[in-house]
């Protein structure tokens, strides 16, 4: 028993420190963007992740395939980062339907890594499977128009990815060679992935799961646990 | 003289005529074949409208969406214990193998990471839900070319292997066996052995396709040669799993980022297939499963004591970030791409699955070949319904 409480004291190693395959990524992109790369961020021997302008998104993904032999597409997806104007509809001990739900004041738009600036991004991964190498790319898609340059001409599977981004976000692919709906009929009206699409299912009927949730575990819980654990050598 | 030559000219014209009222009345402007949705080599709900010149596909359009269950909506809704057992249903035949990249991206969000024993058990089962769902790819291929016996062999061998998940696990198709921090029990007495008799069993069964199957002169023809898949065009795709292995493309995200499972423990080998037809990838399928038992094999010998919980709270609020995490599924690689803001429920979740990049390559594929090998290509492809459309 005296390994449950040994597993969970992380063991940080020196590995955390430095992370030269993909500072070297980063680097050439900056040389290669320029003031295109408008956000990075790494988190070493995990992941790394860029921001690149709206413009410069086409350019950026002809430059990871070709110049630097990220020749496998995994997916372009887009995020909505509009706080959820119901909240969470999981909390309602009420029936939505019927009391009618109050307007929520409008929170913040907190961004996720590599920040952000409009409300919708899209986002995209690639990987080099010679060199074991992945990153994610991300763009600020303009709100204005909601249009971003499509992927198709240089990766040919983005078409279907691009087409469910545009059914489900709403965001125009330029140079898409067909954007029509993939997964909803024709005339489906709205984009049920963005975050002020109500899931209907949801506000017609309380969450019935509410009951299971138990006030916050403080530390006297897990006290007990370990108390429990420790006693019997 | 001129006569003559006036006669055979008017002859001439008059025969071109005949030709071509003829060509008018045959004349077929491409028809437009539909598959699906409900046809036995679609796995599920899937329709193509094939447009046909004669016997060859001018061009397919697969329609999607028969299925779509709007998990990603979903989870935006669902506690993060929750979500595993929504997103068992992606892949249904390798139900276990879905919660698992999840599980590993919630962890890596809160840096937890599970004890040993839990990351041996949880390989285990990854492998084996990877037996139990390609065995029946290696029965069903032979269905596509017309052999119907194989099917039932895969069904009656697949049971052992279902078995042995539901006695770990308590369910057969839909384990949700998979916790952030572990997993929900330890294995039953008996089952290390009992797994390893099973092994057998599936290595057995490896040999009768094999030599039933393989071999068979209407399977190799019917296989060899068609649905060929350039390397450099299965990865602009994205194709993977055995799909981008069969045309010779050595990678598999088992041995190149093994992340939080213990393939690195064990000795195996990746399989490729350089021809890129139906056949490769069919070959490589049966490789794998033989691969997979082996892996299996190695690990009930040396799972290590332990617990197979760490310690998380009990009610499970995942720290503010983003993480993506892809393991090598079944049908090839899966990934989860978590946003959360430190909530009890995830903020988004994308849900990268292997079949929808997989089946995005049919237009290209299917440009082109013969109608009877429509079916034999979207087998060999292996897709499942609820993969693609999530």
């Amino acid at each position: 028993m005296s390994q449950l409480s040994s597993t969970d004291t992380p063991t940080e190693e020196a590995e955390i420190a430095t992370d030269t395959v993909r500072e070297a990524m980063l680097e050439q992109l900056s040389a290669e963007l320029g003031d295109a790369l408008v956000g990075s961020h790494l988190e070493p021997g995990i992941d790394l992740t860029i921001r690149v302008t709206a413009d410069a998104w086409a350019q950026t993904a002809e430059f990871l395939k070709n110049g630097m032999g990220f020749a496998y597409f995994s997916f372009v997806s887009a995020i909505d980062w509009l706080p959820s104007p119901f909240g969470r509809d999981m909390d309602s001990q009420v029936d939505l339907a019927l009391e009618g739900a109050d307007p929520k004041e409008a929170e913040e738009m907190i961004w996720g890594l590599a920040g952000g600036e409009t409300r919708f991004q899209v986002f995209a991964r690639v990987n080099d499977i010679v060199g074991h190498r992945a990153l994610t790319i991300k763009a600020d898609v303009p709100a204005d128009t909601l249009t971003v340059p499509s992927w198709v001409g240089t990766y040919a599977g983005a078409n279907w990815h691009e087409r469910e981004a545009w059914e489900m976000f709403g965001i125009n692919f330029e140079g898409h060679p067909g954007l029509r709906h993939i997964y909803l009929p024709g005339e489906f009206e709205g984009n049920p992935m963005r975050k002020d699409f109500p899931l209907l299912a949801r506000r017609v009927k309380p969450w019935p799961g509410i009951v299971d949730v138990e006030a916050m575990p403080g530390s006297d819980d897990e006290e007990d646990e370990t108390d429990a654990g420790g006693s019997n050598d | 003289m001129t006569d003559i030559s006036d006669r055979q000219q008017l002859g001439y014209i008059a025969s071109q005529a005949a030709d071509a009222r003829l060509n008018l009345e045959l004349e077929t402007e491409g028809m437009t074949l539909n598959i699906g949705p409900q046809h036995p080599a679609t796995h599920g709900t899937l329709r193509i409208i094939a447009k046909l010149d004669g016997e060859q596909v001018i061009a397919a359009d697969p329609v999607m969406g028969y299925m779509h269950r709007g998990y990603e909506k979903l989870t935006e809704v669902r506690t993060y214990p929750q979500v595993t057992s929504l997103i068992n249903r992606i892949d249904w035949l390798g139900s276990f193998a879905n919660e698992v990249p999840f599980i590993l991206a919630a962890e890596q969000l809160m840096e937890v990471e599970a004890p040993p024993r839990a990351q041996w058990i949880r390989t285990i089962l990854f492998e084996m839900s990877r037996i139990a769902n390609v065995v029946l790819f290696l029965g069903d291929m032979a269905v596509q070319v017309g052999a119907v016996t194989p099917v039932f062999f895969a069904f009656r061998d697949r049971e052992h292997i279902l078995n042995q998940i539901e006695s770990a696990t308590g369910g057969r198709f839909h384990p949700n066996f998979d916790r952030i921090g572990g997993l929900k029990d330890d294995l039953p007495a008996g089952w290390v052995a009992e797994t390893k008799q099973v092994m057998k069993k599936m290595r057995g069964f490896c040999d009768e396709i094999e030599t039933l199957v393989m071999g068979n002169e209407i399977f190799q023809k019917r296989t060899r040669g068609i649905g060929v898949i350039p390397p450099d065009v299965g990865l602009q795709y994205g194709l993977s799993g055995a799909n981008i292995r069969g045309s010779g493309v050595d990678w598999d995200v088992r041995r190149d980022n093994p992340n939080g499972l213990v393939y690195d423990q064990v000795d195996w080998k990746v399989w490729t297939h350089p021809d890129g037809d139906s056949f490769s990838r069919f070959w490589v399928r049966l490789q794998e499963v033989r691969e997979a038992t082996k892996i299996v094999d190695q690990l009930l010998d040396t799972i290590p004591a332990g617990p197979i919980m760490a310690k998380v709270p009990r009610i499970i609020k995942v720290t503010a970030g983003e993480a993506y995490v892809e393991t090598e599924n079944p049908l090839g690689v899966m990934g989860y791409y978590v946003i959360s803001k430190g909530d009890l429920v995830p903020y988004r979740v994308k849900i990268r699955s292997a079949s929808f990049n997989n089946m995005s390559i049919t237009p290209w594929l299917l440009k082109g070949v013969y109608v009877p090998d429509i079916v034999t290509i979207l087998g060999s492809l292996y897709f499942i319904l609820g993969d693609i459309d999530r």
